[in-house]
């Protein structure tokens, strides 16, 4: 297959200037597919060139999968690339590349399908040996206390079009299980336009812990290692690391396995995530969903490995397949990765649009910064409020987490809130550097601190 | 028609030397529009010959494999009265109904807000352009069979 020569980079923010860096190494031209408020940003001063798609609206622009790939066949571009979010997983972008001769960089459309319907991704992690936690579709709200009543409480109610945290419900009582079945349908009707739901076991103390694989589209499947992301506020992940800290080697290459095993069996094509809930207590791992897209964390992964995810990507898509064997995957040190966002901690971590003023990155060595903000850049409210990613990479974990406190400590950013010293505190706290917090850390995390801010505040 | 660098000369001496800002020439399929540094820039139709000491704006870089460009700041009207019609998409502009028709509008013609100036097309859906003001074209900017970007401007307009 010939080599992809120019890519649309159908995305923004620090995504879109990751994908064009690895482009410009690779001498590989670049058009930026851009919303109106976007015009201006490192990312289209970067591209080779950028493409007006829309106006600021999100659903007037980056969303349009027809536009983009009208954008791309329009500037002569060989392949799109989605980044992350807006249309990565979307079906209907990959069958109008496929229709188009156009290469999406990234999963088929059938793979996006099998993965996008979270039962439909269930059935297929138990029909490839994977384990899920105890639970199953509920058609009815009778199938759904019949149900409930097998698994116990607490579980959770899910729709099967949600994910990422979003159309769940928790039921500690089964005696109100009926009740918020029914509305969980109505509510996922009214959501995604699928009313359907399933039930799973709530896994009271339990770890976020993903694989990344490669596929070359034809069986073939290899792992980078794994990432624990477990610091999440309201399942938004803030920090990031490889390799998961305090997994018995065992149970580590089990869930290793068992994400190639799930890739596997899609044939699936591309970079991919696959996220099981490390059941702490119970010592058991189970299947949360696959994500058919580059993940916001994979620089950790990056990081350990040596390996570059997009190059990877973009060799899969032109038809090179794998060019790792999985013995050549040998990740060392640790890696660590906060997410800088413009949100302000003070006012429930609301977003905090506005124009960065003055910025200050850190750098040295061991130390990554992954952003499209400089001085003057402006943070339109329209989009998500990532600013940055920090990363960093030690001999070990304790090395790294020296290296992300000075690193933090060095950061400077000034005209938007954000939540640079909620990180700053995080890495100071001794349950994280123990290692291998829980999802409930961030939450127990802010309400240990609260007491404290307050006293500073009022002194 | 072809032009000399003696000719080009000549051309960006008439410029000079006038009261004008800017100088559209057009003579069979060629055209030339010219400006004075400082003036507000319009875009350029087809290709002038050009050498590098030559004051000629560049050609849009509206065709496929041709160099990129990074987008233009929208424009102001360089004139009073004078309105440029943003393209409300993008997608590929065409100026005629089917390949072979005349175009919807030329310089010179009247446009009503509801008058179809052009059609865009997303994916084989083909959508009408309106000129939304009233008035005469001035130019039509944008380029047959091309990709337009959001908010470029497909035609100028005289309003009313």
């Amino acid at each position: 297959m010939a080599s992809i020569q120019r890519i649309l980079i159908a995305n923004r923010g620090e995504i879109a200037v990751r994908v064009i860096r690895t482009c410009q190494a690779l001498g590989i031209e670049t058009v930026l597919a851009a919303s109106q408020a976007d015009l201006r940003s490192l990312g289209a001063q970067m591209a080779d060139r950028t493409l007006c798609i829309g106006p600021a609206p999100s659903g007037e622009s980056y969303l349009r999968a027809g536009t983009v790939v009208q954008a791309a066949m329009g500037a002569a571009c060989d392949a799109i690339h989605p980044g992350y979010g807006f249309l990565s997983e979307r079906a209907e972008l990959a069958r109008l590349c496929e229709e188009n001769g156009v290469i999406l960089i990234g999963p088929t459309q059938g793979q996006i399908e099998a993965v996008g319907d979270k039962l439909r991704a269930r059935a297929a992690a138990e029909a490839a040996g994977v384990p899920v936690a105890p639970g199953g579709r509920a058609d009815t709200v009778e199938d759904a206390v019949a149900l409930g009543a097998r698994i116990g409480a607490p579980l959770l109610v899910k729709a099967v079009g949600g994910g990422g945290g979003r159309g769940m419900k928790r039921v500690d009582d089964l005696k109100d299980l009926a009740e918020a079945a029914s509305l969980a349908s109505a509510e996922a009707e009214a959501a995604f336009g699928d009313s359907r739901i399933y039930l799973e076991r709530f896994v009271a103390r339990g770890r976020h812990v993903e694989v990344q694989v490669l596929g070359d589209g034809a069986g073939g499947v290899i792992h980078l290692g794994e990432r624990d992301c477990s610091v999440q506020r309201r399942y938004q992940k803030l920090i990031e690391e490889s390799p998961a800290p305090r997994l018995a080697p065992e149970f580590r290459q089990a869930i290793l396995e068992a994400g190639v095993r799930y890739a596997r069996a899609l044939d699936y094509r591309g970079a991919g995530t696959v996220e099981f809930l490390v059941d702490a207590d119970r010592g058991e791992f189970y299947f949360l969903e696959m994500n058919a897209r580059l993940q916001v964390e994979h620089p950790v992964t990056e990081m350990v490995t040596g390996a570059d995810l997009v190059a990877e990507q973009i060799a899969i898509a032109q038809g090179d397949g794998l060019r790792l064997a999985q013995d050549d995957v040998r990740p060392e040190g640790a890696s660590i990765e906060c997410r800088i966002n413009a949100e302000d901690p003070a006012r429930g971590f609301a977003p905090s649009p506005g124009t960065v003023t003055r910025v200050q990155w850190p750098a040295g060595e061991g130390v990554r910064v992954d952003t499209h903000i400089t001085d003057g850049a402006s943070v339109p409210p329209f989009y998500d409020s990532l600013l940055a990613k920090l990363i960093v990479h030690g001999d070990t974990r304790a090395h790294a987490i020296a290296r992300l406190r000075e690193a933090l400590a060095e950061t400077r950013i000034e005209g938007v809130a954000t939540n640079l010293d909620f990180h700053r505190a995080v890495l100071a706290d001794g349950e994280f550097a123990e290692g291998g917090v829980d999802t409930g850390f961030c939450a127990r995390f802010l309400e240990r601190a609260a007491p404290a801010a307050k006293k500073a505040v009022h002194g | 028609m072809s032009l000399t660098r003696a000719d080009v000369a000549e051309i960006l001496k008439l410029l000079e030397e006038s009261s004008f800002d800017t100088l559209s020439l057009q003579s069979g399929d060629l055209k030339i529009d010219l400006r004075r540094s400082g003036a507000a820039p319009r875009r350029a139709a087809p290709p002038a010959p050009q050498s590098p000491e030559t004051q000629l704006p560049e050609p849009a870089a509206r065709t496929a494999p041709a160099a990129p460009q990074k987008p233009e700041e929208p424009k102001k009207p360089e004139e009073p009265g004078v309105a440029g019609v943003p393209s409300p998409m993008l997608g590929t502009f065409y100026r005629a109904p089917k390949p072979g028709e005349p175009p919807f509008v030329e310089p010179g013609k009247r446009v009503e807000p509801d008058t179809i100036i052009g059609i865009i097309e997303v994916m084989k859906l083909m959508n009408t352009v309106r000129a939304g003001v009233s008035g005469e074209v001035v130019e039509v900017l944008a380029k047959n069979a091309t990709l337009v970007e959001y908010g470029e401007t497909l035609i100028r307009v005289r309003t009313d």
